[in-house]
């Protein structure tokens, strides 16, 4: 249908883009990774596996990296929590506001996610409004120094953050439940409730599973909530990846790391999508 | 014993009327049949009835119960959709077996009565299989096997086979009727194709943008239409326009007589009623001469377009009238020259 030197001319640019901004650094992140740093701050290009030793040895690489996936699995959760009812909502009651309601949904996702940051940053401070609040209406009489510079401040923000990304795959396979079946469920008895559990979650599974993974891989890269609101105790490996590859100057070690969470995240997204392909139906 | 009664119902969508003053009783056991265009609103009443629509004005009954204010998974109604919405991410054991498990009846008699249900239908080789996996006619037997399984008091069936193609079809038509007898529960069978009405149905109801035209046997309806839509949309029919004198019809060059006061009238005439006329006629047939226009041979059957003088022409359908034919005379008995009222333009 279309000449070869057309395909080729579609395919090459995208083929190149991948090549050289993706393919190229990661093999040279995963070189990276097997060699080291000498005392004299250069980088010695000696194949070992002892960074990835180090990772397993030294307590708060994996701490932090176990802690990153407790704080990731977290934000997924509560997106969820969220972004499901929301969805639903919209999808089955919203009516003519639906249009609107969605478009409200979005728009914080056009708002810079550095002014959002900073928002709770301003909410949840011992200055901030919540406390100011707090100690106003006598609920405390000290500020409350958890809500800032803690795992509670970037879950916190995360889930605000990374909901809408939650919301949407669910919100798009509500969408796509044929509404005979909602009718065909009542028609053959089934309350509202028992059709929701029956129908509409089992048939939405596969927006559930994207929305998940979305809000899981995108939280468990995350470095700027953390270091912007979590504080020491809130402290995620993302942010000593940016170490490692600044001021530590260990880019190997660095490299190592970032390379785990590549895998976990690879096997994350294929686990994922197997799970969305055995619960859809079309 | 008269099941469900429509009672003066009418639905509008904002200011677009769907349906008014419907009233409408189904007798127990009763194949009834709701015919009509698209458009019509048969589909809107269908939903009314099983409560995914409510009504604007009116009510629907069931025996002593008042139906239209319940909500659909109380009424002891069930549906065949039209395009059978069975559950996907069930198979169809499971599908059928829903409103069982919803009514939280004991496993031991979902298990017997879901699989009679299957034996039914003839499809108890497929329990196993998700409804992707299986045919669109298996697909209509399980929707129908879902809905019957639950016993209900009546059954809708929206449109059923309209996605099957034409010898499936007439097979489900001869099915589903002789199933109906079967388990005696009542249907109403909505449909455009005036065909599948005839052959199946108790009672046809026309429906024609949103209001009834006749509620009749199939066989009144034909032989004796209503109106000149219901004469129009039944099979074909010859439409006179007719003046009315002393007892006389007048219609072109035809007379006969007929109990009818004097003015305009409309009468339709079948074109299975006209002759080609033979030497020996009976007394009180019509005779015309006239000019052969169109010859269409259709097998059995030969459609001849008769020019009669002013401009009138008649559909005549002779068995093979054996060559081609130029000037004939033709002959009906007045009786099936039937009168029809006509039928008022409505947007």
């Amino acid at each position: 249908m279309f000449s070869r030197a057309y395909k080729t001319a579609v395919t090459l640019p995208p083929l190149l883009w991948v090549t050289v901004f993706l393919l190229i650094p990661y093999l040279l992140m995963f070189c990276y990774s097997f060699w080291s740093v000498s005392a004299s701050q250069t980088i010695v290009h000696s194949w070992n596996l002892d960074n990835y030793g180090q990772l397993l040895r030294v307590d708060v690489y994996w701490q932090t990296l176990l802690r990153s996936m407790w704080i990731a699995a977290r934000v997924t959760v509560f997106s969820l929590v969220l972004g499901y009812p929301l969805a639903y909502f919209l999808s089955f009651y919203a009516g003519k506001k639906k249009d609107l309601l969605y478009q409200l949904v979005i728009i914080p996702l056009w708002v810079s996610y550095l002014v959002r940051a900073y928002a709770w940053k301003t909410i949840l401070g011992s200055d901030g409004v919540l406390n100011t609040m707090l100690q106003y209406v006598h609920l405390t009489k000290h500020p409350l120094e958890f809500l800032l510079y803690s795992p509670f401040a970037v879950v916190l923000t995360l889930t605000h953050i990374y909901t809408p990304f939650a919301f949407l795959p669910i919100y798009a396979a509500l969408e796509h439940i044929p509404r005979n079946l909602v009718e065909a469920s009542h028609d053959l008895g089934a309350t509202p409730g028992q059709t929701f559990w029956k129908v509409i979650l089992p048939l939405s599974i596969p927006g559930v599973v994207a929305g998940a993974t979305f809000a899981f891989v995108l939280s468990l890269g995350d470095f700027l909530a953390p270091l912007l609101l979590g504080g020491p105790s809130g402290i995620m490996i993302s942010n000593i990846v940016v170490s490692l590859f600044g001021a530590a100057y260990n880019w190997p070690l660095g490299a190592a790391i970032s390379f785990c969470m590549l895998l976990l995240v690879v096997i994350l997204l294929v686990f994922s999508e197997r799970l969305e392909k055995k619960w859809s139906f079309s | 014993m008269t099941l469900l009664s429509i009672r003066n119902v009418a639905k509008q969508f904002g200011k677009n009327v769907v349906l008014r003053d419907i009233s409408l009783a189904v007798a127990e056991g009763e194949f009834l049949t709701i015919l009509g265009e698209s458009g019509s609103g048969k589909t809107t009443l269908l939903r009314i009835i099983a409560g995914f629509e409510t009504a604007s004005a009116g009510e629907v009954w069931m025996g002593e119960e008042r139906l239209d204010r319940q909500p659909p998974y109380r009424r002891r109604v069930n549906t065949v959709f039209q395009h059978y919405a069975l559950f996907p991410h069930l198979t169809v054991e499971q599908n059928v077996a829903y409103g069982l498990r919803v009514a939280k009846r004991p496993e031991a008699e979902i298990a017997s009565r879901v699989s009679e249900a299957l034996e039914k239908v003839k499809m108890s080789a497929h329990a196993k299989s998700k409804p992707s996996k299986i045919s669109g006619g298996q697909q209509q037997r399980i929707a129908l096997a879902r809905a019957l399984v639950n016993r209900p008091r009546l059954l809708l069936l929206d449109e059923p086979l309209s996605a099957l193609d034409a010898n499936l079809r007439r097979q489900m038509q001869v099915e589903l009727k002789s199933l109906q007898r079967e388990v005696g529960i009542s249907f109403i069978f909505v449909t455009h194709d005036q065909e599948e009405a005839m052959v199946m149905s108790d009672r046809i109801g026309l429906l024609r943008s949103g209001e009834l035209e006749q509620v009749a046997t199939p066989r009144e309806i034909y032989g004796r239409p209503a109106t000149a839509y219901a004469a129009q949309f039944i099979g074909h029919t010859n439409l006179l326009k007719s003046d009315v004198r002393g007892g006389m019809v007048r219609c072109g060059l035809l007379t006969w007589p007929a109990a009818l006061p004097d003015g305009p009238a409309l009468f339709s005439l079948r074109p299975e009623n006209i002759r080609l006329a033979s030497e020996t006629s009976e007394p009180g047939t019509v005779r015309v001469r006239g000019r052969v226009r169109h010859q269409a041979f259709h097998g059995a059957t030969e459609l001849i377009r008769v020019e009669c003088g002013d401009g009138m022409v008649l559909v005549v359908r002779t068995p093979g009238s054996g060559g081609a034919l130029d000037d004939v005379e033709l002959e009906f008995s007045a009786p099936d020259a039937v009168p029809v009222r006509e039928s008022p333009e409505r947007i």
